[in-house]
């Protein structure tokens, strides 16, 4: 070497300093043809690869073929796959070698996994300095947390789905659901003190539904469950029991004046018309009621039944009032009414 | 502490003892009333004294001394099926026992990489001889050198090596942030690395569970 020379020095290795290094280097002559390879290549490969040339071996894809040794040193990265299953593939740097010849490293990239899987490799078969081992490690880690996470997200899900059957409570409008008000009428049954059952329908509901969309279909429900609540005593039930059905337990309400109070404290509060984003909410309430009185022994089903007959009654009447249902002659009576229920039924 | 120890925990006495037994000892200890039926989930962190008050009341309820009962648990986590990821993390710290003992102090900074936030003690090995090593364990909670040693011990026999195992003592040491530690000192003589053949380690299974 010259003095002022600043040029490195080659390097002097002989195939097993390399392979310790390099497990997976492919020295190849001018012509591409394998000359030597790493010993886990070599494994990979089988021993009858060595004089062959490196297009029988291996699947170029980046470059497409490599009939000279410089069009590997072309290209800025080497992706090859081995003939023949499993068709590992490789990613890969090819460098001149001096003298003659090149110098190709291979790694398997992301197959990493598969490839350890399909040739049986252990640890040994990579360098130290090589992250594979790390990367596997990673990968069943990962795994396994994640195992963890979707067995918990499994259970939360399960405990979600049980916590909505138990629920009392409908989240549109936070009255009490249909399984909240047949638990109310079994303990008022139970009690034997007497009570009323409203069975309350709204009017309209469905044309303000089709015409104004579901938001205001949504406010409407919330805002005549605010009404009806307000309408009567804080210990009383009201429940949505349905799409737009209410119903209402009155604990000792036994007589018809009473019951008649009710109602029209209830059309009372409904005079003023709900509105939706300035758009009015045009909807009525027909309302079936049944007295139960003290100690009576009928089922719930038949009270639902004669409180559904009463409300059948308000309807065919010209909705918007209260209907009673009457036992002994089997009649209903209005004890209620909306305001402008008469003009409704002659334009709707 | 983290969820994945208290996980490990109740599935070890629950596995090992029988559903009742848990049952009882989440009773007992007053993890049904803080945490319900399902007992501790693997992804969340629970104090300290959670943990503690489990390991007390399996102690009282299956009346056995304190440090085999945890030795116990370090066996469970590297030999029961269910624990199988846990075995295969382990087994890539070497490709044999005395490898995988060098491969400790690094276990720490492979865990972090896994899970962020499991606060594993710091374990330094250092040689005492030829074969001979001991193993520093600082910062782990009261008790833990015996885990240690049963998972060192079912490590050994999934390597195939002939090892003995001494907990030579643990002294108080709390960790830097005020919560009560220690240091536990084990000694390690690999008498033969290849005593039998062990159990088979593949770097990558079909599907790792």
């Amino acid at each position: 070497m010259m003095e002022g020379d600043l040029r490195q020095p080659g390097f002097h290795l002989g195939p097993g300093a390399l392979g310790q290094l390099m497990p997976m280097y492919l020295s190849l002559d001018s012509a591409c043809r394998i000359r030597g390879a790493g010993p886990t290549l070599l494994k990979l490969m089988g021993e009858g690869a060595i004089g062959k040339p490196l297009e029988e071996v291996f699947t170029l894809r980046k470059p497409r073929n490599a009939a000279q040794a410089s069009v590997l040193l072309r290209a800025q990265r080497l992706q090859m796959s081995l003939r023949g299953t499993p068709a590992t593939t490789f990613k890969g740097t090819a460098v001149p070698l001096l003298g003659d010849g090149v110098l190709l490293n291979l790694s398997f990239g992301f197959g990493v996994r598969d490839a350890v899987r399909e040739h049986g490799l252990s640890a040994t078969d990579f360098a130290d300095t090589d992250l594979a081992i790390e990367l596997l490690y990673l990968y069943e880690a990962k795994t396994a947390v994640m195992g963890e996470l979707t067995r918990m997200a499994d259970r939360l899900r399960g405990a979600r789905v049980r916590a909505e059957e138990q629920a009392a409570t409908d989240p549109l409008t936070g009255l009490g659901n249909r399984r909240a008000m047949e638990a109310a009428l079994d303990r008022l049954l139970r009690g034997g003190e007497g009570f009323a059952l409203l069975h309350i329908d709204l009017d309209y509901f469905k044309q303000v539904n089709d015409t104004l969309g579901h938001s205001a279909g949504d406010h409407v429900l919330a805002e005549v469950a605010s009404r009806l609540r307000r309408s009567v005593r804080a210990g009383d039930l009201v429940a949505r029991v349905g799409g737009d059905e209410f119903v209402i337990l009155l604990a000792g309400v036994l007589d018809r004046a009473a019951l008649a109070r009710v109602g029209a404290t209830i059309y009372d509060h409904m005079r003023l018309t709900i509105t939706h984003e300035g758009h009015p909410c045009p909807v009525g309430l027909s309302i079936g009621a049944v007295l139960v009185g003290p100690g009576s022994d009928q089922g719930e089903a038949a009270l639902v039944s004669l409180a559904d007959l009463a409300l059948y009654a308000s309807k065919r009447a010209g909705r918007g009032r209260m209907m009673l249902w009457n036992a002994d002659q089997s009649v209903s009576q209005e004890l209620a009414r909306a305001d402008g229920a008469e003009r409704r039924i002659m334009t709707g | 502490m983290h969820g994945l120890v208290n996980k490990a925990l109740q599935s070890f006495i629950s596995d090992a003892f029988g559903g009742v037994v848990w049952h009882d000892v989440a009773q007992h200890s007053g993890i049904t009333q803080l945490l319900g039926a399902d007992g501790f989930e693997a992804m969340q962190s629970y104090d300290d004294s959670l943990t503690e008050s489990v390991i007390e009341a399996a102690v009282i309820l299956l009346r056995r001394p304190r440090d085999s009962l945890l030795e116990d648990l370090g066996t469970y986590l590297i030999s029961h099926e269910r624990m199988e990821p846990l075995r295969r993390l382990l087994r890539f710290g070497g490709v044999s026992f005395t490898d995988f003992l060098y491969s400790l102090d690094e276990l720490q900074g492979r865990s972090h990489l896994a899970v962020p936030d499991l606060a594993l003690p710091d374990l330094v090995i250092s040689e005492a001889g030829p074969d001979s090593f001991l193993l520093t364990c600082t910062g782990g909670p009261l008790g833990f050198g015996h885990v240690m040693v049963g998972i060192l011990r079912a490590l050994a026999d999934d390597y195939g090596a002939l090892v003995v195992l001494e907990h030579r003592g643990m002294q108080r040491a709390d960790r830097a942030d005020g919560t009560p530690g220690t240091v536990d000192l084990i000694g390690i003589e690999v008498h033969d690395p290849a005593y039998h053949a062990g159990r088979r380690f593949d770097l990558a299974t079909e599907a790792a569970q």
